[in-house]
C-alpha cells in the first residue's frame, strides 16, 4: 500500500517536472517585452508550482522546481543563468509556501508576491554576482511587470486547480 | 470580502518592502575617493576625486575621452566615439558608480579605498 502510494506520487512529481519544463521552454521562446530591462516575464512555470503547492505541499513544489531549473539550465541555459533562475525560484517558493501556511489569502495575492520575490531574488543575486548596486533599479520596474504577470498566473493556476479537482494524490 | 482586503494589505506591504530596501541601499552607499579608468579591462590611472583634474584619455583604438574630475564629481565632457552616451551620462561621485563608453572599451569607476567596513567619524 504504501508502496502503491510512494509510486503514484513519483508519477506525479514526474509529470509536473516534465510541464513545468515544457512551460519554460515556451516562456524561452517567447522573445523580451522589452530589453532595456531583463528579467520581464511571464512565469509560465509558476503555474505548476502554485498546482504543486495547493496539491501536494511545499516539499513536492520545491522537488518540481528544482528538476525544473537543473534541466532547464542543462537546456537553454549556463551556470550563470541557473545561479539567478535558483535564487529566484528558491526566494519566491519560500514566500508562497509561508503565505500559503497561513490560509489568509488568495492563490493571486500568492502568485503575485511570488513573482515579485522571484524578480528580487534574481537581483539580489546579480547585486552579489556583479557587486553593484545599479541593478536594483531594474526593481522599480519588475515590481510592475511583476505584479501583473502575478495576476495572470494566478488566474490561471486558480482554473488549474479548479479543473482538477476530481485529481487525487 | 476579507480575503481581497487581506490580499490588497500584503500585496502594498509586500511592494512597500521591496522599496525600503531599495531606499536602504541607495542611502547607505558610500561616497567614493577615488576615480579608476580601465582601458579594454586594464586599469591604466587612478585620480584622487578631491582634486579637481581634467585629461584627454587614450582610449582603445585611437579613442580620445576628456575626462574632468570637478567638485568631487566625475564626468566625460568629450568623447570621439560616434553615440556619445559617456558624455551625457551624469555626474558620478558614489562608490561603485561607473560611466561607460563602449566604442573605445573605456570603463570610469569609483571606488573606495579606505574599505567598505571602516567608519566615517567616530564619536
Amino acid at each position: 500500500m504504501i508502496m502503491k502510494k510512494s509510486t503514484k506520487r513519483l508519477t506525479f512529481l514526474g509529470i509536473f517536472s516534465s510541464l513545468a519544463l515544457i512551460l519554460s521552454y515556451i516562456e524561452f521562446l517567447i522573445p523580451p517585452i522589452y530589453s532595456a530591462v531583463p528579467g520581464i516575464k511571464l512565469g509560465l512555470p509558476n503555474i505548476i508550482i502554485i498546482f504543486a503547492l495547493y496539491k501536494f505541499s511545499y516539499k513536492e513544489a520545491a522537488v518540481i522546481s528544482l528538476v525544473r531549473l537543473i534541466i532547464s539550465a542543462l537546456l537553454f541555459g549556463n551556470a550563470m543563468t541557473f545561479i539567478y533562475s535558483f535564487s529566484g525560484a528558491a526566494l519566491s517558493l519560500v514566500v508562497m509556501a509561508i503565505l500559503k501556511k497561513t490560509d489568509k489569502f488568495s492563490k493571486i495575492a500568492i502568485s503575485i508576491t511570488g513573482a515579485i520575490s522571484h524578480n528580487l531574488g534574481q537581483i539580489i543575486a546579480a547585486m552579489l554576482l556583479l557587486k553593484t548596486n545599479e541593478i536594483f533599479y531594474y526593481m522599480i520596474v519588475l515590481t510592475f511587470t511583476g505584479i501583473l504577470a502575478g495576476i495572470a498566473i494566478g488566474l490561471i493556476a486558480n482554473v488549474v486547480l479548479k479543473r482538477f479537482n476530481w485529481l487525487e494524490v | 470580502m476579507r480575503r481581497l482586503k487581506n490580499d490588497l494589505i500584503l500585496i502594498i506591504a509586500f511592494v512597500a518592502a521591496v522599496f525600503v530596501v531599495f531606499s536602504v541601499f541607495l542611502i547607505t552607499r558610500k561616497d567614493g575617493d577615488t576615480v579608476k579608468v580601465k582601458i579594454n579591462g586594464v586599469t591604466t590611472a587612478e585620480y584622487k576625486l578631491n582634486q579637481d583634474f581634467t585629461t584627454v584619455i587614450d582610449s582603445y583604438n585611437n579613442g580620445k575621452n576628456t575626462l574632468v574630475i570637478e567638485n568631487g564629481r566625475v564626468y566625460i565632457k568629450d568623447a570621439d566615439c560616434p553615440d556619445k552616451i559617456c558624455e551625457n551620462h551624469r555626474p558620478i561621485s558614489k562608490s561603485g558608480e561607473t560611466i561607460v563608453c563602449l566604442p573605445n572599451r573605456l570603463i570610469i569607476i569609483i571606488e573606495r579605498s579606505k574599505g567598505e567596513n571602516n567608519p566615517d567619524i567616530v564619536v
